[in-house]
């Protein structure tokens, strides 16, 4: 090979180019196929109706709402709890053995199958904590399955805040406390952002965690408690996909597209908050 | 503490309080620093007065900055880091229990080397200190705020800007607002630890004559690794090699007789 070094440049280019190329290709087919298959369902009523006729026609609209619920009060529970355990992973806790032990922990959890997360919430929260198939069992459960996402995400960027503001805030009179509120936690916001975008996604995916613990087959009018079981994207998808015979496919698309569409519209928001956040800081 | 006690909590006060010009402020007993098993300071003893600057010269991890981040106990940050001797401000042993360090670092105030000015407003990084000990009033903290600001010679370069980003700031001036941000919570003491050694000549220049006004009210205590800067600004000067203090006089017999022949070899420049 005695190629100059231009034409080096530019093979790796290319080669890095096909590389990313490769990636996308699927994404974007996939993306465009649910879209182009699904718009075609996916008018108002799909969106704002009830399921009839054994969900083989009408809407899907408990179905949307329950996923939004899920996905809700999934984040409720998992952000603050996983943002909080963060700042002491990273703020307060040193570097000990334990905490190490507490870090092995928080990476093995991220790798456990989420079919087991379900087990577990069914056994935890649906049974022994008498939540029964709800809203609040599934939440629960989604946002243990989130947790190790909140805070490793987290933790990476409030390590990303500069040791000197630290230093520079505690050199002022400031507590550890004060230090983290005013100084480290605002700056780590867009960092902490995009594991709550990570969060969303996989919450309002999922479906094995909530097989077992929030979602119901089939519920003809929308949760009243968080102690009602729920319908949601999913599961439904599942259904309609695999359970219910003659089921017309344009409304399998319809219920794709719609959850494709709702993930992808929160992460747009949340990209778009965190854009504005991170104008607004730098250093 | 009577002289702080009797000051607006956490807020700087009208005029500098402490004892009178000279008489000394710290008093550092064999002092003596270890992290882990590494020895930092070897039994440095010396007294740093009130309304002087005293500078700290010596090569590169000669105990300098080691000794300097004791005085505000910005050690204990260090795991495993541990000390022997003592260290007295006003008379008070800083590292004894029930010691309020909050309270220490209020009144030691520390400029960094590198600025370090929160990605914040210029006004909020300056009023960050006073809103951190308590003072609400939009009046009062914009005084503490143009005060503070003005005696590090800075308000006529932002007072404009103001409610911009302090990151806009140049190095100089961004220096120049961490120093006015140790004013505004009412520090009689000024560390700093190499804080020109991120900055360009002219910006030197300025904060050095900064130091010069503020030695009128403050006690200053400057590491350097530039001994012409420590020749320029200080009154006394401290020469640390390998952790220990070999010499401690007045500046100019420092740089012109000193006594020990390894601080001679290193204000000549012959090594560090």
């Amino acid at each position: 090979m005695n190629l100059s070094r231009q034409a080096k440049e530019k093979v790796a280019f290319a080669l890095l180019g096909a590389c990313t190329l490769v990636v996308l290709t699927p994404v974007l087919l996939m993306v465009v196929l649910i879209a182009v298959r699904g718009a075609a369902a996916a008018n108002w009523g799909f969106i704002s109706r009830m399921p009839e006729n054994y969900m083989r026609a009408g809407g899907i609209m408990p179905a949307i709402v329950g996923s939004l619920l899920l996905v809700g009060g999934t984040i409720l529970l998992a952000l603050p709890l996983g943002v909080l355990g963060a700042v002491y992973l990273t703020e307060y806790a040193g570097r000990g053995r334990m905490v190490g032990l507490v870090r092995l922990a928080i990476v093995n959890l991220a790798g456990v199958p989420s079919v087991v997360y379900g087990l577990f919430g069914l056994a935890l929260f649906v049974l022994l904590f008498h939540f029964g198939t709800s809203l609040a069992a599934g939440c629960c459960t989604l946002a243990l399955l989130v947790l190790p996402l909140v805070i490793t995400a987290s933790e990476e960027a409030l390590r990303a805040v500069p040791d000197e503001l630290r230093q520079g805030s505690l050199a002022l009179g400031a507590s550890r406390w004060q230090t983290t509120r005013r100084v480290v936690l605002p700056n780590a916001l867009p960092g902490i952002l995009t594991g709550a975008i990570l969060a969303v996604g996989r919450a309002a995916g999922e479906t094995a965690p909530i097989l077992f613990t929030a979602a119901a087959f089939y519920v003809p009018h929308l949760p009243k408690s968080v102690f009602d079981p729920v319908m949601a994207l999913p599961y439904h998808l599942y259904i309609i996909a695999t359970q219910v015979p003659n089921a017309p496919p344009q409304i399998q698309w319809g219920a794709a597209w719609v959850l494709l569409a709702l993930v992808l519209a929160v992460n747009l928001v949340a990209i778009v908050i965190r854009y504005r956040i991170r104008r607004a800081r730098r250093w | 503490m009577s002289a702080s006690e009797s000051q607006t909590q956490g807020v700087r006060a009208e005029s500098a309080p402490g004892p009178g010009p000279q008489k000394p402020r710290f008093h550092i007993r064999d002092l003596s620093l270890y992290y882990g098993r590494t020895q930092a300071l070897k039994g440095v003893t010396l007294d740093v007065r009130n309304r002087e600057i005293t500078a700290l010269i010596g090569p590169s991890g000669c105990g300098k900055s080691s000794f300097l981040r004791a005085l505000n106990r910005m050690n204990d940050l260090i795991p495993d880091a541990r000390k022997e001797g003592q260290v007295l401000l006003d008379g008070d042993d800083i590292y004894a229990v029930g010691t309020d360090v909050v309270e220490l670092r209020r009144r030691v105030g520390m400029v960094f080397q590198r600025p370090n000015p929160f990605p914040m407003s210029v006004f909020d990084n300056v009023a960050y200190g006073p809103r951190l000990h308590g003072v609400r009033g939009r009046s009062r903290l914009e005084e503490i705020v143009e005060e503070s600001l003005r005696d590090a010679a800075l308000w006529d370069e932002v007072k404009e800007k103001l409610h911009k980003s302090a990151m806009e700031l140049s190095g100089g001036q961004q220096q120049r607002l961490c120093i006015a941000r140790v004013l505004a919570v009412g520090s009689e003491v000024l560390l700093l630890d190499e804080p020109c050694s991120a900055l360009d000549p002219i910006s030197t220049f300025k904060i050095e004559e900064l130091l010069i006004e503020l030695k009128a009210e403050y006690t200053v205590v400057i590491v350097t690794h530039n001994m012409y800067q420590a020749s320029r600004v200080s009154d006394r000067t401290g020469f640390f090699l390998g952790g220990e203090l070999i010499e401690f006089g007045e500046t100019q017999q420092v740089f012109e007789r000193p006594r020990d022949e390894r601080t001679d070899g290193y204000v000549r420049g012959r090594f560090g």
